[in-house]
């Protein structure tokens, strides 16, 4: 059993203008086996939480604390995180032009597992993985997400997930831009995971739809940089029907529905 | 890549227009030039005998005015201000603009399928000229020089099913010149490496005859030792159909400028130049290709990538492309592209591009310098790969676009290997 702990969050980061800050105190347990929703407008800073757990270097912190099991994960570099057991699956994942998938899998696989897998049934997962995830086998030639649709895109992130079997999962929007095969495909692969008993999940979503096949423990609504409600499972079929009107502070909160259209 | 600089065009005009309307970019010259001497890129007799392509009216910045000759003389000593010297340190030449070369030639050996020739012939040969006429001054000092040539033919219609080896070894420092003399008979097919090594100061012409329908690939590797230094001019006359590959790739030696042309002499014609380099603290690897459309409907695709490491790491890329007036038809791409591994080190690269008429499929370049990109390595890292291992893998996958068009596997697992012993150094 493990605990990721957020306390008290504060992140800013530079911008032509100054320094702006995006989270302005968030604080979150998520616990093995449980899932945890975040949801809430455009801007609202959902990635920035996201890829701040991961440590990409844009996001400052100026306050408060991450921790995984008592460990500081502010004070790890973005390899150490992962390797920790931090996964984080990115909203845009990048193309990485040269780096085959298989090199890239294996060398990610390596790094995590501290050896290298043994090849034969290293090469059968892949594959297993590959074809649940409904991934075309040549998938595995191409380089790292280079010319893969943003469906696709998705697909190999999830993949990942299931191959490196991390402790927490972080999926960033892991549901836009997908169809509603690919999203039942892509859900499937993340129950698959969670099966497993030994993950917690933060899935970052701006819509319901999700929902219905990722079933989460807890629902957390982000305004502004902030938590400003939480509760259960009906909390986003409140969401669903209401938006996030009530919870405006000011121009730029979306609503669900419009968000929709 | 984080792009520092980047400059692209592309342009796709098959109009009546005689030239291009906004094509200002930096590295253009469009003047409507030179219809004197845009005849015969190169022809045999007629050129060895009057030497000087050149002539009144035109302008110095044309590709196709530059002076050419068989003749040491014609040639001015070099200041370092010249066009074409002006990245090159003169003073690290040991002699090869400056003295006579009489020191003794890297050695040659050649194997390969058996009905590929491979002779050893004196100055008067007749296929000695039958590519090229040196176009600088360093050229034009091994072409006096030179005591006897290796002349290496692929006969008509044979398609050879290994590659043809050539090694040529460094004996010593004292400057020297070197003449090979490839031919690709009519409809034949090869793969031919010319694979530097050891340690040499030496000056060297490759003339390539590609004859009408021949499919040759020339594959030309730079692993000198340290203090090697090596000019090698490598000329190309591409026949009617014919397919030319040419693939440089300049790892070792202190400083090495290699100068591959293309030029086309029928129609139909395909020319594809790759070049990879790996520049270390203080190494200066400069190349300057030159694609010579003269005739029409002719492709030619150029790309050429450098990382570099360290220090005063230095590395040039000039490439000229000239289409000229009655080379319709044209359909022409280059790229250079390179990656700054670490502060300190320098890349020039300049792609000129000249275009004589509007009536092409297409023509254009791109550039662009930059560092490894944070998002990449953001990406490989938040997958647990540790910085170091996660930047060896992105320069590797960039410079393996250039190593994969080799196609000759154990060359390949060569290259990937010096690459790989380079990128172990920038961790020190
Ligand atoms: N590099 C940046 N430069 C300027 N502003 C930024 C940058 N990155 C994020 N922001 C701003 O920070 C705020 C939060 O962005 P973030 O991407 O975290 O929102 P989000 O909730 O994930 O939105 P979405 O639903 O669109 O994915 C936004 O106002 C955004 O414009
Ligand atoms: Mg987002």
């Amino acid at each position: 059993m493990s605990t990721l702990e957020i306390k008290d969050l504060h992140v800013s980061i530079d911008t032509e203008q100054g320094t702006k800050e995006i989270l302005k105190g968030v604080s979150l347990t998520i616990k093995t086996g449980q899932t945890h929703a975040i949801m809430g407008p455009n801007g609202s800073g959902k990635s920035t939480l996201a890829s701040t757990i991961a440590g990409h270097p844009r996001y400052n912190v100026t306050g408060g604390s991450i921790t995984l099991d008592g460990e500081d994960v502010l004070a790890m570099s973005v390899d150490e995180r992962a390797r920790a057991g931090v996964f984080l699956a990115m909203q845009y994942p990048v193309e990485v032009p040269g780096v085959s998938m298989t090199n890239f899998l294996r060398t990610a696989k390596t790094a995590i597992d501290g050896e290298a897998p043994k090849l034969r049934t290293w090469t059968k997962e892949v594959k297993d993985a590959m074809q649940k995830l409904r991934i075309d086998a040549d998938f595995a030639q191409r380089n790292v997400n280079e010319g893969f649709s943003g469906g696709e895109k998705k697909r190999v992130e999830i993949l990942q997930l299931e191959l490196f079997k991390p402790k927490f999962a972080i999926l960033d929007e892991t549901d836009s831009g997908l169809d509603v095969d690919a999203l039942k495909v892509v859900s499937e692969g993340v129950n698959r995971a969670h099966a497993e008993g030994n993950m917690g999940t933060l899935l970052i979503t701006h819509y319901t739809r999700i929902l219905r096949y990722i079933k989460p423990d807890f629902v957390h609504v982000f305004v502004d940089g902030q938590v400003v409600e939480e509760g259960g499972p009906e909390l986003a079929d409140r969401l669903e029907e209401e938006g996030y009107d009530r919870y405006a502070t000011g121009a730029g909160a979306a609503t669900i529905a419009a968000a929709q259209a | 890549m984080t792009e520092i600089t980047t400059e692209k065009a592309r342009i796709g005009a098959p109009s009546a227009q005689p030239f291009i309307d906004g094509f200002t970019e930096e590295g253009e010259s469009l003047s409507p030039i030179n219809a004197a001497a845009s005849k015969a890129p190169l022809a045999g007799e007629a050129v060895k005998s009057h030497s000087h392509g050149g002539g009144v009216g035109i302008p110095d910045s044309s590709r196709a005015g530059r002076l050419t000759s068989y003749t040491l003389a014609d040639f001015k000593p070099l200041t370092g201000l010249e066009e074409d010297w002006r990245f090159t340190p003169l003073k690290r030449l040991r002699g090869l603009h400056s003295e006579v070369l009489s020191g003794t030639a890297p050695t040659v050996t050649v194997s390969g399928p058996d009905r590929v020739t491979v002779e050893t012939v004196a100055r008067g040969d007749k296929r000695i000229g039958s590519a090229g006429i040196p176009e600088d001054r360093v050229s034009a000092n091994a072409w006096e020089n030179f005591s006897e040539a290796t002349v290496i033919t692929v006969p008509a219609e044979f398609e050879a099913d290994t590659e043809v080896n050539v090694v040529i070894t460094g004996q010593d420092t004292a400057a020297a010149a070197q003449h090979i003399v490839i031919v690709a008979e009519k409809f034949s097919k090869a793969v031919v490496v010319l694979d530097h090594q050891g340690s040499a100061v030496v000056s060297e012409n490759v003339e390539i005859v590609v004859e009408d329908g021949a499919t040759l690939t020339v594959i030309t590797l730079q692993e000198w030792n340290d203090d090697a230094v090596h000019a090698s001019s490598q000329q190309a006359k591409i026949g009617r159909d014919a397919k030319f590959k040419h693939v440089m790739v300049s790892l070792g030696g202190d400083l090495v400028r290699v100068t591959p042309s293309a030029r086309f002499t029928g129609p139909g014609g395909e020319a594809e130049m790759f070049g990879l380099y790996f520049a270390d603290a203080g190494q200066h690897l400069e190349q300057r290709l030159f694609v010579d459309h003269a005739v029409a409907n002719c492709k030619s695709n150029v790309l050429y990538k450098g990382a570099l490491q360290g220090r005063n790491a230095h590395a040039v890329w000039v490439g000229d492309v000239l289409i000229r007036k009655e080379a319709e038809g044209t359909d022409t791409y280059e790229a250079n592209r390179n990656l700054l591994l670490t502060d300190g080190a320098r890349a020039d690269s300049v792609p000129n591009l000249e275009i004589e008429t509007g009536l092409i499929e297409g023509a254009g370049h791109a550039s662009a310098t930059g560092r490894l990109d944070d998002e990449h390595l953001f990406y490989l890292m938040a997958r647990g790969i540790p910085e170091d291992v996660a930047r060896r893998l992105v320069v590797r996958g960039f410079l393996h676009e250039i190593i994969q068009q080799i196609k000759v596997p154990a060359l390949e697992e060569r290259l990937t290997d010096a690459v790989e012993r380079e990128l172990a150094l920038t961790e020190n």
